[in-house]
């Protein structure tokens, strides 16, 4: 740590320290004054060390804000004073999260929501379907009678009253949106109601009255919608969008989904559980792409193939027509590679789960010289948006879904927290690579950083080496008492200085117990180091401990011997 | 794939020795040391030993189909093993010629699971080595049931297909569905079962959302299938409609297995001094918690027989029986039989532990028995462990019967119908109420009649304040 931190020191900051140490090592040939000199710069850089490393890119960044504002004023349109020193469009969980930062570091804060508080993950995402994969989850435990009596345990007809499973699903969402928009309240964030258009640099209209607001920055974190290919008449009763499915009107015997990633995954748990058959149809050539393949491999055996699942790969969907007139819904498949017509599936009702495009429409990014990318707002590694001429435009940011780069909502909170870390003066990159995601079918799957062939390929670029270890939830004697051994944990690092690459894990609470991993992604901890920290004996947090233990590294714990602490 | 192992693939002992020396030699073909006999090279894949302390594996998933071309080092199959679940890798070139164990069997470490054929002529021949038992005897002494049973699954396999063919067109226009019968519209699950069941989805006609095939239609049609297993397949339809009308009348048929088996009890039983008690039983209590968890999936007769075993938890000698005429054998479990008309017999499926077990649980497990045994599909142990049998005929009106007590057991009692019945109370009233009569037939050579006559009181008691059943 101390060497990296003198090191990136050296250029900016001690430019005299280095010339006088030339003009000494000219003079005085003896180590004494050298060895003087390196002892001042140390504690400087332990005092930099000690406040946080995004410290040391501190000083480059100036010079650009400078520039900024100076361009601003040439330009002679920035209002002298604003109503706010941060606007944030869209009350998302992104938002939220750079809204609550920007209030601990003083910042006076708007947020401009046209929909309601909490977006999509609040509302029509994660939230509502964490409750119904809850119900989900309990459902399979109660009808699973071969676990059951390996338990000891006698549970007679498990049923469930599609009305209350829905209603648990509204009443969390209105729960967690009431949080949300009571914690801004209370911090003193004004929410305004009206879609937020930008009508110039800094300036804001909100909604279509003659309000115009003002703000030093500005964050656009308009969020997503459900993306829906051309071809599919969705009518919100048979042929749906995860927004319409989380309601769960209706509980269909038989649902084709279309998209086979996290969110065609969870519905086909929930679907399943509540005794609904399933057919997949992906475009890819396998299930569940994106997933490390060899994960995606033991999810299709557990989470697939042993339930009422039938699947057609390397398909597309090239028209879905409702039910209407006493006919099915009807779905006609077509070759992803050669667009011949396929197949064609008559089925009760279809969820269409091919991904999310952003929210941008509307936004008055052309007053400011933006062009979307396929709808995405382009950004920056710093989040800042670029217009049409490949330039920064001065405070303005983009975050979460809207800027396409990783989609998902902690990743959206991260980059917002981000980007008032940066109006705040200390600048600031987020590593994506850090940000684990997580599926939460039953078991459970989640993952940070690069899967084993991003890895590998990484790897043969740059010149390391790439290891893989694992660990399976069979040896695990928590999951065993649960009777949930069904699992994999997988750990590819770099075996010659023990930096964690990416970990995956298939198995009952995988979304929990992925933080230990992201977190030592997030602070650069190597494998060496964390494998002797201690794990309590017996948890599911021993799968990833055995996982760190059995990483083999040739570079030796850094941390030193500390003084006992007596107990 | 740290943990890759590679198969044992050792060369099949049926023709071990020219093996061992056609392989020494692989690139230069030598002509056949005698003639007529086939120097194929036909390697048998072992179930392989993942770890230490595995003795068996299961067939998680086959990577690879039959026919498909195998290179060296590439994952055919995934075993799972007592810790973990392992890509196993061929170690030779070749075709995966026969998959003896089926995905989700299991094998013991050392059995063969698969053929691997060294060239594509040779895949026929692997095929119907692995369907001769002896090949599985001759090389893997430890477990030959793996390898005979898929010989036979394979066999029965390829009669539907052909049947299939046939029968298609015939079929087709039943299926609203399928455009006229060129395709199958069947739900996930039904195919599932197809799958498992080994039923061709183009016999079935759908009876799903319009004229779908779900997975009842499946299993209905599996569970006919099987009782007509035995007549050639493409004679299968037409017969089966005959028999439905009746007997040919002047004819005489000779008993099946099962009802051989139903007239020498019978006779046997005739050995056994039997005696009958008779009881009648006040049902009003009853039929109101029937119709309460009616919705829950709970049948009558669960409630019958949960009660009966509750009864005899307090009268155990009800529950035993005399097997040598010179003592009582008290049983330790409680297990009611109940006696079933199938086609062409008569069964009694077990309800074991009766008194244990919970309603809602019987009555599931009571509904698996019936359909198994229609499907005649029942185990012995599911059919012949019954300690107090029950026998009801109520649901056809009949009011009063007697019944045979079947060798080897204590009691038998039969049920009749409920009906309502106008009744005089000693207080001199007169009111209706639901009455039905049961009657135990007992050995009364350890069973007396004050024994039967207690059992009959506790059990009328049970009926009449039936709160205890489902508890």
């Amino acid at each position: 740590m101390q060497s990296t931190l003198s090191l990136s020191f050296s250029p900016s900051s001690s430019a005299a320290a280095v010339s006088r140490s030339h003009t000494t090592r000219f003079s005085l040939n003896t180590s004494t004054p050298l060895n003087l000199r390196f002892c001042g710069l140390r504690p400087q850089a332990l005092a930099f060390n000690a406040s946080g490393n995004h410290r040391s890119s501190k000083l480059p960044s100036r010079p650009r804000s400078q520039a900024i504002s100076a361009a601003l004023s040439a330009n002679g349109s920035p209002p002298k004073s604003f109503d706010y020193d941060l606007l944030i469009i869209g009350a998302g969980v992104g938002g939220h999260g750079a809204a609550l930062h920007a209030v601990e570091k003083g910042l006076k804060t708007a947020i401009v929501e046209g929909d309601v508080v909490g977006g999509t993950c609040v509302n029509r995402g994660c939230v509502p379907s964490k409750a119904l994969l809850a119900v989900a989850g309990r459902m399979r435990e109660l009808q699973n009678d071969h676990h059951l009596k390996s338990l000891g345990l006698q549970v007679s007809a498990a049923g469930y009253d599609r009305q209350g499973v829905a209603d648990h699903a509204i009443n969390l969402a209105s729960k967690i949106r009431n949080n949300l928009t009571n914690s801004m309240k209370a911090l003193g964030v004004d929410i305004l109601t009206g879609f937020g258009k930008i009508l110039g640099p800094q300036k804001v209209q909100i909604g279509s009255s003659d309000k115009i607001v003002t703000a030093k920055d500005i964050i656009i974190a308009t969020g997503s919608v459900p993306f829906v290919p051309k071809g599919i008449e969705i009518d919100g009763k048979t042929v749906i969008t995860s927004d319409h499915a989380l309601k769960l009107e209706f509980v269909p015997d038989w649902i084709a989904i279309v998209g086979s990633g996290y969110i065609g995954l969870e519905f086909s748990d929930v679907y399943t559980a509540l005794g609904s058959e399933v057919t997949f149809v992906e475009a890819l050539d396998q299930l569940m792409p994106g997933f490390d393949p060899e994960i995606g491999k033991l999810a299709q055996r557990v989470l697939i193939n042993p339930r009422n699942i039938d699947y057609h790969t390397g398909v597309f969907a090239s028209k879905i027509t409702p039910a209407r007139d006493g006919k099915p819904v009807r779905i006609e498949l077509i070759d992803a590679k050669t667009k011949e017509p396929k197949d064609t599936l008559e089925v009760d009702a279809a969820l269409i789960a091919t991904g999310r495009a952003p929210f941008t429409h509307g936004l008055g990014l052309e007053n400011i010289d933006v062009v979307t990318q396929r709808g995405f707002v382009p950004v920056d590694e710093r989040m800042r948006v670029i217009d049409s001429n490949g330039k920064l435009v001065p405070h303005l940011y983009c975050i979460g879904d809207a800027n396409g780069k990783m989609m998902l909502a902690h990743a959206a909170s991260a980059q917002g927290i981000s980007v008032v870390e940066q109006v705040t003066g200390r600048d600031h990159v987020l590593n994506h690579l850090s940000v684990p995601a997580a599926c939460f079918t039953h078991p459970e799957i989640s993952m940070v950083g690069l899967t084993e062939p991003q890895a590998r390929e990484k790897g043969e670029k740059e010149g390391f080496e790439v290891s893989v270890a694992k660990t399976s939830f069979k040896a695990n004697t928590k999951a065993l008492a649960e009777n949930e051994g069904e699992g994999l944990a997988k750990l590819i690092y770099r075996p010659d200085n023990g930096e964690i690459l990416g970990v995956h894990i298939f198995g009952l609470h995988a979304a929990d117990l992925i933080h230990e991993a992201s977190n030592a992604i997030a602070l650069g901890t190597r494998i060496q180091d964390i494998k002797l920290a201690v794990h309590a004996h017996p948890t599911l947090s021993e799968v990833l401990d055995e996982l760190f233990k059995s990483a083999k590294v040739k570079a030796h714990a850094s941390i030193p011997v500390s003084e006992p602490v007596a107990v | 794939m740290a943990h890759l192992l590679h198969t044992p693939f050792i060369p099949s002992s049926s023709s071990s020795a020219a093996l061992r020396r056609s392989s020494a030699s692989s690139g230069t073909r030598r002509p056949p040391v005698s003639p007529g006999v086939v120097r194929a090279k036909i390697r048998e894949i072992f179930m392989p030993a993942l770890s230490s302390t595995m003795t068996e594996g299961k067939i998680v998933s086959w990577v690879k189909s039959e026919g498909d071309k195998l290179s060296k080092g590439e994952s055919v199959v995934v075993v799972e093993s007592d810790k973990a679940d392992m890509d196993v890798e061929t170690f030779y070139d070749g075709y995966l010629a026969a998959i003896m164990v089926d995905e989700g069997g299991v094998a013991a470490v050392g059995a063969p699971i698969a053929l691997l054929a060294e060239n594509e002529d040779e895949i026929e021949q692997a095929k119907s080595k692995a369907q001769s038992p002896s090949s599985a005897s001759s090389s893997a002494s430890s477990s030959p049931a793996p390898a005979a049973a898929p010989a036979v699954e394979a066999q029965s396999d390829k009669a539907p297909v052909k049947a299939a063919a046939a029968a298609a067109p015939a079929v087709a226009s039943t299926h609203p569905a399928s455009e006229g019968g060129k395709r199958v519209v069947a739900s996930p699950y039904a195919k599932k079962l197809a799958k498992e069941l080994k039923v061709e989805l183009g016999r079935i006609v759908g009876t799903g959302p319009l004229g779908r095939i779900v997975a009842k239609d499946v299993e209905a049609f599996a569970a006919s299938g099987a009782a007509a297993a035995a007549a050639p397949a493409a004679a299968a339809a037409p017969a089966a409609a005959k028999s439905g009308s009746g007997v040919e009348l002047g004819s005489v048929v000779p008993f099946t297995t099962m009802q051989s088996a139903v007239s020498r009890n019978m006779v046997e039983s005739l050995g056994v001094p039997t005696f009958r008690v008779g009881y009648t039983i006040t049902t009003d209590a009853l039929d109101a918690l029937y119709k309460k968890i009616k919705s829950k999936g709970v049948t009558m007769t669960a409630l019958l027989a949960k009660a009966t075993a509750l009864a005899l938890v307090k009268h155990p000698v009800v529950n035993s029986s005399c097997r040598d005429g010179n003592s009582f054998t008290y049983n330790s479990s409680i297990n009611i039989a109940i006696a079933v008309a199938t086609e062409g017999g008569l069964i009694t499926p077990v309800l074991q532990d009766a008194d244990k077990v919970d309603v809602y649980t019987l009555s599931r497990k009571w509904k698996e028995l019936v359909d198994k045994a229609r499907a005649k599909q029942l185990q012995p142990h599911e059919y012949s462990t019954g300690t107090f049998t029950l026998s009801n005929l109520g649901m056809f009106g009949v009011d009063r019967f007697d019944a045979i007590l079947p060798p080897g057991t204590g009691a038998i009692m039969a049920v009749g119908s409920s009906q309502p019945t106008v009744v005089a109370t000693k207080d001199g009233r007169i009111g209706m109420k639901n009455q039905m009569q049961v009657n135990v037939t007992a050995d009364h050579r350890v069973i007396y009649g004050a024994d039967l006559a207690q059992f009959l009181q506790t059990l009328s008691q049970i009926i009449e304040d039936p709160k205890d059943l489902t508890f």
